[in-house]
């Protein structure tokens, strides 16, 4: 029972950790990234299109992490090189996946609401070694696993690599990095398309996991995965530990079916705690200094 | 007149349109047979007309609601969960309402949209002042908590039975469709409140023009140092300004549940409050222009269904979005080249 519910809770954290580790590098970078919600969406459809088309849930990942990096490079396009406004950009990323996948589901799969049924990746027995239950067959799941170390790795490049400093200090203090000959431009958009292929990943997660696409599947997880990696500092380890806290109230949710607590009282029960950390114990100097403000090499002008 | 600030959001529209074309062209589609059917479908008769300034309307009071906090250089993401409350609370008390006149049933079921929508505005606005915490992370969280409440009170208390929808309001606090007195738009579902919005636009013009408040807010608007250097009160304007940008969200769903419907239904919304954000923004938040972006956004809501028939009507939804971009982009651009 215990066993089952933590297989759960990882099952369903899972894409919002990737997702909040893509925005740490994002964010980390300078750039607020609101468009991880477009982008989870779009590359859930990226990874149904591609299971389908090319028959291998692999290839769907693939394609799915491609979506994500799309939109992922608009971004980074309209707020690095175009220095426009960072959450407008997001914003209205969101709207064009929300209607763009809309759109594709109904000249693909001639349908309003979801695609066709796809199948999952096999499990894994590495030397015939084959653990049985809830847990067991979890980490059997190669994408699970991949995941995983995907997470920690990534923890690792942005704070013990030459390059996860240079991102930091790109978004830190760009103008110290452009004085050692670094070019910020190219660090924030090596950042934003890092979230792209996080962000990808998130999408691929939640389409294998959930066998089809439908309408507005990501449903609010990459907002969530962006309150998640405030509340982790921006740090892909400890954003993926607050995760889990949104997870367990996923899967309670799923699991309280009872008339003693309504649904929609644990539906808001991470929002709501979020709300409650965010107001009373994250200050604003936790944040990457130079986030949310255009670098310009010359100066003065902005 | 300065037709300068004009220039960036014609600009992004008249691109956007552009490449809609193009997309129409790879979709195999003549783009002059789309633009013919997008623009007589909707300009061209009286009833497409009337759907036009029926779509227009929740989202100029989103576009009103988001352009006040904006000018105060607020970001108000939440005017979605606003609308929301504000609308079930319309719903609600419009039921209570039978035994008031016709114009005081209206006065008190509007006071109620716009007391909701203010409760919701008035939480990050008061956050913000307080701890410091962010207003756009916490307008998010607010959506879908407001969502939440929304369908937990449908749900559990308000739905009749087998539906989504709450009972209907009393006939003295509907809003009479403009089609009754305007024979020319065929019973498209256009109503009063539209005129009440237009009304309300004006007004909010000459208010932040003249009022010591609406002045206030445009100096806060002017960065938080230069308003604490006037010796105004910072904290309590940004809760002001959130509070006010609540309430004209709450009245977003007046149109659908006063004038239309007369009940609230779940999705009632369609996403008005995120729209608004382009609404206010191409308008520069000013209150008369964001007249004629709620129209132009309100005909590219209704032109998807007059082109569905050829094209799908998703593309114009990406187009919005494409729009807003292209503004964005274009809008730095001239504010660079403007100052250097």
């Amino acid at each position: 029972m215990i066993e089952a519910f933590i297989a759960q809770l990882l099952r369903i954290s899972m894409p919002y950790a990737l997702a909040a580790t893509g925005g740490a590098f994002s964010e980390r970078g300078g750039v607020i990234n609101i468009a991880l919600e477009g982008i989870i969406l779009s590359s859930a459809f990226g990874a149904v299109w591609g299971t389908l088309s090319f028959g291998s849930p692999w290839w769907g990942i693939v394609c799915g992490v491609v979506a994500g990096v799309i939109i992922a490079g608009i971004h980074a396009l309209v707020c690095v090189w175009g220095r426009a406004d960072q959450i407008l950009s997001g914003l209205a990323l969101n709207l064009l996946a929300l209607g763009a996948t809309r759109g594709l589901l109904k000249v693909f799969y001639n349908s309003a609401s979801n695609s066709p049924r796809i199948g999952g990746i096999d499990l894994w027995e590495p030397l015939g070694f084959a653990p049985a239950g809830p847990l067991g067959t979890l980490i059997r799941q190669p994408l699970f696993v991949f995941s995983v170390l995907a997470i920690v790795l990534a923890h690792g490049l942005l704070f013990h690599t030459g390059f996860g400093l240079s991102l930091r200090a790109a978004g830190d203090g760009p103008r110290a990095l452009d004085g050692a000959g670094l070019s910020v431009a190219r660090l924030r958009v090596q950042g934003v398309l890092l979230s792209g292929v996080f962000g990808g990943l998130a999408g691929a997660w939640l389409a294998l996991e959930q066998h089809s696409f439908t309408d507005g599947m990501s449903n609010g997880r990459g907002y969530i995965a962006l309150a998640a990696m405030i509340v982790g500092k921006w740090r892909p380890a400890n954003a993926s530990l607050a995760c889990l806290l949104f997870g367990a109230a996923e899967a309670l949710q799923i699991r309280v079916t009872g008339d003693h607590i309504p649904t929609q009282l644990l539906q808001a029960l991470p929002y709501l705690i979020t709300l409650v950390v965010l107001a009373g114990w994250i200050g604003r100097a936790e944040s990457p200094q130079k986030l949310g403000e255009p670098y310009d090499r010359e100066g003065g002008r902005s | 007149m300065n037709l300068r600030p004009a220039l960036p959001p014609v600009l992004a529209i008249v691109v956007g349109l552009g490449l809609a074309g193009l997309a129409v062209l790879a979709l195999g589609v003549s783009p002059f047979q789309f633009y013919g059917e997008l623009f007589s479908g909707t300009l061209g008769s009286g009833f497409g007309f009337g759907q036009v300034l029926f779509r227009s309307t929740p989202l100029l009071f989103t576009g009103l609601a988001v352009g006040v906090a904006f000018q105060a250089k607020l970001f108000n993401i939440g005017a979605e969960g606003q609308m929301l409350l504000g609308a079930l609370a319309m719903a609600v008390t419009g039921t209570q309402v039978g035994a008031l006149p016709a114009p005081l049933a209206w006065t008190v079921v509007l006071f109620a949209g716009a007391a909701a929508g203010g409760v919701w505005g008035a939480i990050p606005g008061i956050l913000k002042a307080r701890t410091g915490a962010h207003e756009v992370i916490v307008t998010i969280l607010l959506n879908f908590i407001a969502f939440a409440i929304v369908n937990y009170l449908l749900v559990q208390w308000l739905a009749l039975p087998e539906t989504v929808r709450t009972a209907s309001i009393a006939d003295t606090a509907r809003v009479p469709r403009l089609s009754d007195t305007l024979p020319w738009l065929k019973g498209s579902p256009a109503s009063w409140i539209w005129v009440f919005g237009v009304f309300f636009a004006t007004g909010l013009h000459y208010w932040q023009k003249r009022s010591s408040l609406g002045f206030s807010f445009r100096i806060l608007g002017d960065g938080e140092g230069v308003a604490r250097y006037a010796g105004l009160p910072v904290g309590s304007l940004t809760a002001r300004a959130m509070t006010l940008s609540g309430a004209i969200a709450g009245l977003a769903g007046a149109g659908f549940v006063l004038g239309y419907k007369h009940y609230f239904e779940d999705g009632l919304s369609g996403g008005a409050g995120f729209l608004g954000i382009a609404v206010a923004l191409l308008a520069r938040n000013r209150p008369l222009w964001i007249l004629a972006s709620a129209f132009f956004f309100g005909l590219l809501s209704y032109g998807g269904f007059v082109v569905n028939r050829i094209v799908p009507r998703e593309l114009l939804d990406v187009l919005q979005a494409v729009i807003l971009l292209l503004f964005i982009l274009f809008d730095r651009r001239f504010a660079d080249r403007g100052t250097a």
